[in-house]
């Protein structure tokens, strides 16, 4: 039985934010009427011309200098010919031979906490297409030209991944690279990240790549995941049967959880490329990178080691903390207000509170609970006021509204029991209730130790002090 | 009236002889009574007049220019708000720009007054008019032949003074090689002199808008109002404009002129050689020092061209699909056939065999062959071109190797056809600046010398033609149909 490899290769599409588009003065704003923001360049009217927006390949360079790449001092705009409704002007404006970024590399981390080096082929500008739009309208097809002429940048990596979970580690960190430098909304639903996955497997060992298939228009990190894992099985089961894999363009079912041919190589566009004739060469001055690479903010690694370095955070924490820029950032707010240990903030920023977004589908800078009021909840976990159980409520009681931890503790009286004549009340009430479990423990079953504590904490309604509870309890029954 | 400059309009206009709307309706009554040489594809008389009489508002306001109230006819090249822009195509026959093309603009803010759109060949692909959807047209000089193309329109309305000035394209000659057929001047800019905005493309690293009228003098006037930096067109050169006209009395004493002997070998008719020497032995006369070159590279320019040129206009034109403007095809069975039909229907056979021999050209294992072997040869020409200047100011010769040839003579064989551009193509390719000036007749019919020069010297160009007008007449010439109260006049 032969051990495969699978050898993953990603070209992500990532909409740049810029306000105007890449060839034209429309505005670039998601979810506008139909072909309202389509100016006479982007319907590709005759004799319209485009003009390179800069702020484009400003953000282009910014991305380059992020993952260490090369920018080219000269590049050029080719044209990708092929005919589609949604493409105005029968051309799609890319780079190709040409493009402004070039050899870069991404760290990710692997779950054995082991650094693997995924190589950046290159990443070129080019303009988006616009959308067609076949469910509304019977017997025809209508096109929405409003996203035509967005800024892209088309990532392109090395075939370096070999499973879906290392495709979903690089993309995760593509993400963030560019929600960082605040160069993409990153918004997947509208489609401003996108990628298209080449799977091919090889005999473990070997150093030849297999035949790859290509899984076009992926737009969630889940359908990645599980797109490449059924093209994985899918491929394995071909070759298994002694078959051989196609090279094509798959496309990815939602529902079924399956890729399906959509064209062959044979059937494939020749794009006729060359250099298109109505723009300059992109030539971009040493200074100009200087500049940028001056005023780049904070990328995760750094934010993520200075997390490590100023706050005690083990290097997992740190970064998962340091994945989204918002949430190191509502981290660091947090820890500014609260005397508690940072490990115990990460654990409610990465528990309690990205669950309770999560369920509610809110982002983090959509928070009920602001970063003052977890850090105003973690000074009285801190101080002992309550236990981390009765903490959880309070936290709810947060979420909904109900007001700052101070005040929702005080008006339900849910300080915790520290008083020790109170405790030992209550703790010689439950032994004197359970004689059959002291027997019990007394003859050797310490299990029913665990039994007593219980019984404590509900006759407090969960404020006696745990640790108290526990130290009379082996006091009184020692 | 149809006879007077562009600066004797301007003065009559100003001294009030006339006003634009006597001018205009002048001229227009001109265009109607001259419909047989097909030069218009749109008239345009009701907006004219109104353009008129505002024209006349702004000369009695004293807040005119030189161009304001003259009357003009724009190639149907350009896109102009409100109005059909055809393209000399089927394609185009139902399309109506929404927005104004830059020297359409430019030539509104100068105060001219438009009085149609020109026939042309199918977007531009032609040298002699006859690959128009709207028929061809025909030369004033002899309606039997060609009035040159692809800006043919604009050349014969200027020729049968049918307007004082027009518009005009050139991609490889197509506003000089028809200024000669027709016995006009013509001048094709330095590539990025003047917007392409909105100026439906052929080929876009060669496409370059110039002037067409009477004189050089009126010339001057035209391309000072058109050139001009544009934010619109990235490869517009942001460079200032001279006055045009001011340059145009200097002394052409010591301009030192290159004679490429790669322009008088075979192919040239001995008559046009002949009238060449007249005008060679007419500058040397003037004080010019006249001298042999070479431009070794010359007999590749058309079949680079014709690799550069269809490239280009194969992604051009693909825009042209029938879905968001032109021509669709009635009931189209689904989107293939809607493609298929459509594009089939709506160009003529000449743009069809460019967009296929381009495709062709671009194709995956034909690229490097072709399209990157054509490039290399368009960079020695550019070269050939930059030697020479090193040495000489101008570079003179025919504008075309015979004076214009009969309607249907060429059509039947299209390299016969595009060798008729073997003197002004390569110009196009080093993106040089070249006049055409009448310069003799033979059989009844106009030759004109074409005259090169270096990046951005419209004004010495125009200064050589001017001079060479004071002197000669050639210019002057009226084709005998169109003279005043001749044919129903």
């Amino acid at each position: 039985m032969t051990a495969w490899e699978a050898v993953i290769g990603l070209e992500i599409h990532v909409q740049l934010d810029t306000r105007s588009k890449i060839f034209s003065a429309a505005s670039t704003a998601f979810g506008a009427e139909p072909n309202t923001q389509a100016c006479a360049v982007d319907l590709g009217l005759p004799g319209v011309l485009p003009v390179l927006n800069l702020e484009a390949v400003r953000m282009a360079i910014m991305f380059g200098l992020a993952i260490d790449a090369t920018i080219a001092q000269r590049s050029v705009f080719a044209r990708k010919n092929y005919f589609y409704p949604d493409l105005p002007k029968g051309y799609q404006i890319s780079q190709y031979e040409l493009p402004i970024v070039e050899r870069g590399r991404l760290e990710i981390t692997l779950e054995n906490e082991v650094q693997k080096v995924i190589g950046i082929t290159r990443a070129h500008l080019e303009e988006d297409a616009g959308k067609s739009l076949h469910e509304e309208f019977e017997d025809f097809t209508a096109v929405d030209l409003n996203r035509a002429g967005t800024p892209l940048i088309e990532v392109v990596s090395e075939p370096d991944m070999r499973s879906a979970k290392e495709a979903i580690l690089y993309m995760k960190k593509i993400h963030s690279i560019v929600r960082y430098l605040g160069i993409s909304d990153g918004n997947m639903q509208e489609g401003s990240f996108r990628c298209d996955a080449n799977v091919s497997m090889r005999p473990a060992g070997e150093d030849a790549y297999g035949t790859r298939t290509e899984i076009k228009n992926l737009n969630s990190f889940r359908f990645v995941e599980r797109a490449i894992d059924f093209e994985i099985e899918r491929q394995i089961g071909v070759l298994e049967d002694g078959g051989e894999v196609v090279q094509e363009t798959r496309l990815y079912d939602a529902g079924t959880g399956e890729t399906r041919s959509m064209r062959s190589k044979e059937e494939a566009n020749d794009y006729r490329y060359f250099p298109d004739p109505d723009l300059l060469p992109v030539v971009i001055a040493q200074d100009m990178v200087d500049a940028i690479r001056a005023q780049l903010p904070e990328l995760p690694w750094e934010k993520a080691s200075r997390l490590s370095t100023e706050y005690g955070l083990k290097g997992h924490d740190a970064e998962t903390l340091a994945m989204s820029r918002e949430l190191a950032e509502y981290f660091e707010r947090t820890a500014k207000h609260t005397d508690a240990d940072a490990k115990l903030a990460v654990n409610w920023i990465t528990g309690e509170l990205s669950a309770a977004l999560n369920q509610d589908h809110l982002e983090i800078t959509e928070s009920p609970v602001s970063s003052t009021m977890l850090a105003g909840l973690l000074n009285r976990i801190e101080d002992g006021t309550i236990s981390g159980k009765i903490a959880k409520d309070v936290f709810r009681s947060m979420w909904t509204g109900e007001g700052d931890a101070d005040s929702i503790i005080e008006s339900r009286g849910l300080r915790q029991i520290t008083d020790d004549s109170e405790l030992e009340t209550l703790v010689d009430q439950v032994l004197q209730d359970n004689p059959k479990q002291v027997e019990q423990f007394r003859s050797g079953k310490d299990k029913v130790f665990g039994f007593f504590v219980g019984q404590v904490m509900k006759q407090s309604g969960g404020k006696a002090n745990p640790k108290q509870v526990n130290d009379l309890l082996r006091k009184k029954l020692g | 009236m149809q006879d007077l400059s562009v600066s004797q309009l301007a003065a009559g206009l100003d001294r009030g002889e006339f006003s634009s709307e006597e001018l205009t309706r002048h001229f227009l009554h001109r265009m109607q009574a001259h419909r047989e040489l097909n030069a218009f594809i749109t008239e345009m008389e009701e907006p004219a007049i109104l353009q008129a009489r505002r024209a006349d508002q702004r000369i009695k306001e004293k807040k005119h220019g030189p161009l304001t109230g003259i009357p003009l006819a724009h190639k149907d090249i350009f896109c102009m708000d409100g109005t059909k822009t055809s393209c000399g195509s089927r394609m185009l026959d139902n399309f109506v720009a929404p927005y104004d093309a830059t020297v359409v603009r430019k030539l509104e803010q100068a105060g001219c007054v438009v009085l149609g759109k020109t026939n042309m060949d199918e977007f531009a692909m032609g040298s002699s008019n006859e690959n128009s959807y709207f028929g061809p047209v025909k030369n004033p000089w002899n309606p039997g032949h060609v009035p040159g193309g692809s800006s043919g329109g604009s050349a014969a309305a200027v020729a049968a003074r049918l307007v004082p000035l027009a518009t005009g394209t050139d991609t490889g000659g197509s506003i000089r090689q028809p200024a000669a057929f027709c016995g006009i001047t013509g001048l094709k800019p330095t590539y990025g002199r003047v917007s392409r905005y909105g100026m439906i493309a052929y080929a876009s690293s060669l496409d370059q808008a110039g002037p067409l009228a009477k004189s050089a003098h009126d010339c001057a006037y035209l391309l000072q109002a058109m050139a001009g930096f544009d934010a619109r067109d990235s490869t517009c050169m942001d460079e200032p404009v001279p006055a045009y006209t001011q340059v145009l009395d200097e002394p052409l004493q010591g301009r030192v002129i290159g004679i490429p002997d790669e322009y008088f070998g075979t192919g040239l008719r001995p008559e046009v050689k002949d009238i060449m020497a007249r005008a060679i032995a007419w500058a040397e006369g003037q004080g010019c020092i006249v001298q042999p070159i070479r431009l070794p590279n010359t007999e590749l320019a058309i079949p680079a061209y014709y690799v550069i040129a269809t490239a280009e206009c194969s992604s051009n034109l693909s825009r042209f699909d029938g879905i968001r403007f032109g021509h669709r095809c009635q009931a189209p069975k689904d989107l293939h056939d809607l493609y298929r039909r459509s594009r089939s229907e709506g160009f003529g056979t000449e743009v069809k065999r460019r967009i296929m021999i381009g495709t062709y050209a671009l194709s995956t294992g034909y690229y490097d062959a072709y399209y990157l072997k054509a490039q290399q040869i368009r960079r020695l020409i550019s070269t050939d071109f930059s030697k020479a200047f090193e040495t000489v100011d101008f570079i003179l010769g025919p504008t075309a190797p015979e004076p214009a040839f009969k309607i249907g003579e060429k059509t039947d064989d299209p390299v016969t056809m595009y060798l008729s551009d073997i003197y002004t193509i390569s110009v196009n390719l080093a993106g040089l600046p070249a006049v055409s000036v009448p310069c003799g007749m033979h059989e009844g019919l106009p030759v004109g010398m074409q005259l090169i020069g270096n990046y951005l010297t419209e004004g010495r160009l125009l200064n050589f033609a001017h001079q060479y007008q004071l002197a000669t007449d050639w210019h002057r010439q009226c084709p005998p149909g169109c003279m005043q109260g001749s044919h129903g006049e």
